[in-house]
C-alpha cells in the first residue's frame, strides 16, 4: 500500500469509528429518555396485545380524566393527589406543586411520573395542555377512541 | 362583499404566480427573453393582490364580521383592536395567509433587487419563486380558506383570541418566524436556478448570500422572541421546551447557520459547491418539514391548531415534490461541479467544514428526537415522548468541540496556516477565559459545578478569542482605530454572531445552575425568602381588563428591607371560553429575573405562589438579537450591493 493509501484508509476508519461512537452514544441517551404513554386501565391491566404492565420505579407518562370530588390537597403544603380515569380503573396520582391554569375536574391532562406503586404515580409534571375541547389529542384519542375533529361550533357562546 | 374580494384576489394572485411559474421558466429554457421579462411584474403584481387579500381579512377582523367563520373562532368584538390585527394569524387559515404574504413579499423582493442578474439566472430564480407560491396558494385555495362563511346561521359573538396568544410577543413572533422560514426559500429557489442553468460558480453563492443572511436573522429573531414569550407567558418559567414546534423551527435555522458558513467559502474559494447546495435545499426542505410537524396534527402542542388529515397529506406531498425534485435535480447535475482549490488540514475551509458537520448533526440529532415519536405513533406501537434530557446532554456534548473550534476558527487563514502563528493566540485565549471565567464564578457563587465551569469557560474563550481575533488584526494596520474602520461589514457580522453565540452559552449555562424556584403557600403578610431577596405577599386585589377579570397577588420583593420592586402577578379569567391564565409578574434585569407566578385560592385568604429567581436568563436573548442583527448587518454590506452599472453591464452581457 502506498503512503497516499494508507492516510486515507486511516482517515476513513476514523472518521467511520467516530460516526459508529456517535450513533452508539445517541442511541443509549434516545433509550434512557424514552418514556411511554399510559392509560389507567392500560397502566392497570396492561398495554398492547402483549398486555405489558409498566414496573415499580419506571418513568412514565400517564393520560385521564380527573374524576370530579377526588382533588385532594393538603392545607399546609403545596401536596395535591388526584384520581384519573379512562374506561375502567382508576388510578391515583400524586404532586407537588402548582397546577397549571387549564386542570379542572373532569377535564383531560396528562402527568410525567415515576410509578411508586401499582396504582398510584409519583408526578413532577402536570400537562392540561388542549386543543380547542380542552382535552389534549391523546387522550381524547384513548379515551373516546375518536380522531380529532373540528369542534362544532356552540352557537350560544358567550351570549 | 369583502371577505369574497379577499378570496377573488387570492384567486387572482394564484393565476399571477402560475404565469409566474411558467413564462419564464420556459423563457429561460428556450431563451426567448421577452417571456423572461415578464417575471418581474408578475412577482410584483402577484405580492400586490395576497397583500389585498390579507388586507380583507384584517378589515373582517376589524369590523367584528362573525359571518366569517375565521373571526367567529379566532376573534371576538371585546378584543381590543391590535390584538383583532394579530388574531388574523392566530389560527391556521390565518397563519397559512400570512405565510403567502412573506412569500409574495420576498418573491417580489428578489425580481425588485435582482436587476444585476443575467436574465437566464433572474427568470429562473423567480420562476422556482413562483412555483413554491403556487403550492402554497393552491393549498390556501382548496383546503384552507380563511374567508369561508359561516351563513345563514353566524354567531353573534365570537369565541375570542385564545388567551395564550394575547400578548405582545404574539404580534411579533409569527411574522419573524414566517419571514425566515419564507426567505429560505430564495435560497432554495438560488440553488434551484444554479442546478438548472448548470453553473454553480462564486458569483451564485454571492448572489444568495445576503438572501440567506438576511432569511436566517428573522429566523433566529422569531425562536428569540418565541422563547421569550414562552418564558413570559407560560408561567413556567422556562424558555425552551424542546417541543416538536419549537425544533421544528430550530432545524431549518442550524442548516441555515450551517449554510451561510458554507456559502463564504464558496464565495470565496470557489469549494464545496455541491454541499452549499444540498444545504440550500435541505433548509427549505426542513422549513417545510416544519409546516406540516405543526399542521399536520400530528403532534400535541399549544401550537397545533384544529387539524384535518387532508392538509397534512397535501403538505406531505408538496414537501415530496419540492425536496424530490431539488434532490433528482441535484443528482442529474452535481456531477458537473468540480470544486477547486488545494487546501491544508489547519485552514479556515477545514475550520467551516467541521462547523457545518457538527451544525448537521445537530440538526440530525433534533430530528431524530422530534420525528421518533410521531413515526411510533403511526405505526401503531403506541404514544412515547422523548424528554428534554436526551436534547440537552446530546447538545452539551456537541457544544464542546463546537465551541472550542468557533473561538479557533477566526484566526485560521485560507488554504493553510503555521502551527506557530497560532499557538501564541490559542494559548493566550484559554489561559485569559480560565482566569475571568474562575474569578467571575467563584467570586459570585459559593458552589461551581464542574459543568457550569466548563460551559461558562467556553463562553467567555468564544468570547475572548474573538476580542483577541479584532486586536491582532486591527493592529496589523499601525494604529487599532485604524484598523478597526478597515473591517469589512462581514467581518463585524461574524464578531456580533459569536459574541451573540457567547451570550446565549453563558446564559443557558448560569440559568440553568443557579435558577432557585420555590412554590409557596402565603397569607397576607406573610414573608418567603430566596437567595438575597426577600418576598412579603401584601394580598390579593380584584383586577378587570377589556374582555377578562380576575386576581392580582401584590407581592414587596426587598433586599436588605429596602424596598426592590412591587409585583403584580395575575391571575385571569376570559369571559369567553371561561379560561384561566397566568400572567407571571417579572421584574428583569441584566443579571437576574425575579419571576412570581399566582397561583390557585388555596383556603381563606392564603394562596399559592411560585417563585422564581433566575439569574442571566435575559443574556440568552440578547444573544439571539446580536446573531440576528448580525444577519441583517449583511445589508449594509457594500460588496452585495449592485451599482446601476453592474446592473447595466449584466444586462447587457445577458442579451446577447
Amino acid at each position: 500500500m502506498n503512503p497516499r493509501r494508507k492516510k486515507r484508509l486511516l482517515v476513513i476508519i476514523a472518521v467511520l469509528f467516530g460516526i459508529g461512537t456517535s450513533i452508539g452514544l445517541v442511541l443509549y441517551a434516545l433509550q434512557e429518555n424514552i418514556n411511554l404513554f399510559y392509560t389507567p386501565s392500560e397502566l392497570i391491566d396492561g398495554k398492547g396485545p402483549n398486555k405489558e404492565k409498566p414496573h415499580i420505579g419506571q418513568k412514565l407518562r400517564i393520560g385521564g380524566m380527573v374524576v370530579p370530588g377526588t382533588v385532594e390537597r393538603n392545607e399546609q403544603s403545596l401536596q395535591v393527589s388526584f384520581k384519573l380515569i379512562d374506561t375502567g380503573p382508576l388510578v391515583t396520582v400524586r404532586y407537588q406543586g402548582i397546577l397549571p391554569d387549564l386542570f379542572r375536574e373532569g377535564q383531560g391532562i396528562v402527568a410525567q411520573g415515576v410509578l411508586v406503586e401499582p396504582n398510584v404515580i409519583e408526578a413532577f409534571e402536570v400537562l392540561a395542555k388542549h386543543d380547542e375541547e380542552y382535552m389534549p389529542a391523546e387522550v381524547a384519542e384513548a379515551v373516546k377512541g375518536i380522531k380529532h375533529e373540528k369542534p362544532k361550533y356552540n352557537l350560544d357562546s358567550g351570549s | 362583499m369583502i371577505p369574497e374580494l379577499g378570496y377573488f384576489s387570492l384567486t387572482l394572485a394564484m393565476v399571477l404566480s402560475v404565469l409566474l411559474c411558467i413564462f419564464p421558466l420556459w423563457g429561460a429554457h428556450t431563451g426567448n427573453l421577452r417571456l423572461m421579462r415578464a417575471a418581474p411584474s408578475l412577482a410584483v403584481g402577484q405580492f400586490a393582490f395576497v397583500l389585498l387579500s390579507f388586507a380583507a381579512l384584517i378589515y373582517a377582523s376589524l369590523t367584528d364580521d362573525f359571518t366569517v367563520s375565521y373571526v367567529a373562532y379566532h376573534s371576538s368584538s371585546t378584543l381590543p383592536w391590535y390584538y383583532k390585527v394579530t388574531s388574523t394569524w392566530g389560527g391556521h387559515e390565518g397563519a397559512i395567509l400570512l405565510w403567502l404574504v412573506m412569500q409574495a413579499g420576498w418573491t417580489a423582493a428578489v425580481a425588485v433587487r435582482s436587476k444585476s442578474l443575467p436574465w437566464v439566472l433572474r427568470a429562473r430564480v423567480l420562476g422556482v419563486l413562483g412555483f413554491l407560491g403556487v403550492g402554497f396558494m393552491m393549498y390556501t385555495l382548496l383546503l384552507s380558506s380563511p374567508f369561508e362563511r359561516l351563513l345563514p346561521y353566524f354567531p353573534v359573538e365570537g369565541r375570542d383570541l385564545n388567551p395564550l396568544l394575547q400578548d405582545p410577543g404574539m404580534i411579533i413572533h409569527p411574522p419573524l418566524l414566517y419571514m425566515g422560514y419564507v426567505g429560505l426559500s430564495v435560497a432554495f429557489s438560488f440553488a434551484i436556478a444554479a442546478l438548472l442553468t448548470g453553473k454553480l460558480d462564486n458569483t451564485w453563492a454571492k448572489w444568495s448570500r445576503p438572501w440567506t443572511m438576511t432569511a436566517w436573522g428573522f429566523l433566529g429573531l422569531g425562536l428569540t422572541i418565541g422563547s421569550w414569550w414562552a418564558y413570559s407567558e407560560l408561567g413556567w418559567g422556562g424558555w425552551w421546551f424542546w417541543d416538536p414546534v419549537e425544533n421544528a423551527a430550530l432545524m431549518p435555522w442550524l442548516v441555515a447557520t450551517a449554510l451561510l458558513h458554507s456559502l463564504s467559502v464558496t464565495e470565496k474559494r470557489g469549494i464545496f459547491k455541491s454541499w452549499t447546495v444540498l444545504l440550500a435545499i435541505a433548509g427549505f426542505s426542513l422549513s417545510l418539514l416544519g409546516t406540516f410537524i405543526v399542521r399536520s396534527g400530528i403532534i400535541v402542542s399549544v401550537h397545533a391548531f384544529a387539524t384535518d388529515p387532508d392538509r397534512g397529506l397535501f403538505i406531505l406531498a408538496f414537501l415530496g415534490v419540492v425536496v424530490g425534485g431539488g434532490l433528482a435535480l441535484y443528482a442529474l447535475r452535481v456531477s458537473q461541479v468540480y470544486s477547486e482549490g488545494r487546501y491544508k488540514f489547519v485552514s479556515r475551509e477545514v475550520a467551516l467544514w467541521l462547523n457545518n458537520i457538527f451544525l448537521v448533526v445537530a440538526t440530525l440529532i433534533v430530528m431524530l428526537g422530534t420525528l421518533l415519536p410521531m413515526v411510533h405513533k403511526e405505526m401503531g406501537l403506541g404514544s412515547i415522548s422523548i424528554g428534554e434530557p436526551f436534547f440537552n446532554k446530546m447538545f452539551a456534548i456537541l457544544l464542546v468541540p463546537f465551541a472550542i473550534l468557533m473561538g479557533i476558527g477566526p484566526f485560521l487563514r485560507w488554504k493553510q496556516n503555521k502551527w506557530a502563528f497560532l499557538q501564541n493566540k490559542i494559548l493566550m485565549g484559554v489561559l485569559a477565559s480560565v482566569v475571568i471565567t474562575c474569578a467571575w464564578l467563584f467570586s459570585s457563587y459559593e458552589l461551581v459545578k464542574p459543568l457550569t465551569l466548563l460551559a461558562t469557560t467556553l463562553a467567555v474563550w468564544v468570547a475572548v478569542s474573538t476580542g483577541i481575533d479584532i486586536y491582532t488584526k486591527a493592529a496589523v494596520h499601525g494604529t487599532l482605530i485604524e484598523g478597526l474602520k478597515r473591517f469589512t461589514v462581514s467581518y463585524w457580522a461574524m464578531v456580533l454572531g459569536h459574541i451573540g453565540i457567547a451570550f446565549i452559552i453563558a446564559g443557558v449555562s448560569l440559568t440553568s445552575a443557579y435558577s432557585v424556584e420555590r412554590d409557596v403557600s402565603m397569607k397576607p403578610g406573610d414573608i418567603a425568602q430566596l437567595n438575597e431577596y426577600e418576598y412579603r405577599f401584601d394580598g390579593v386585589k380584584t383586577i378587570r381588563g377589556p374582555n377578562y377579570s380576575g386576581h392580582a397577588g401584590v407581592v414587596s420583593v426587598l433586599k436588605n428591607n429596602e424596598l426592590v420592586t412591587r409585583l403584580h402577578a395575575e391571575k385571569r379569567k376570559y369571559d369567553i371560553g371561561m379560561q384561566f391564565m397566568t400572567e407571571a409578574a417579572i421584574d428583569a434585569g441584566f443579571k437576574r429575573d425575579l419571576y412570581l407566578a399566582l397561583g390557585e385560592q388555596l383556603s381563606g385568604d392564603a394562596w399559592s405562589l411560585r417563585i422564581y429567581h433566575k439569574p442571566f436568563v435575559r443574556w440568552i436573548w440578547i444573544g439571539g438579537v446580536l446573531m440576528s442583527f448580525a444577519g441583517f448587518m449583511i445589508l449594509f454590506d457594500k460588496r452585495y450591493r449592485t451599482s446601476a452599472k453592474t446592473a447595466r453591464k449584466a444586462e447587457s452581457e445577458s442579451a446577447l
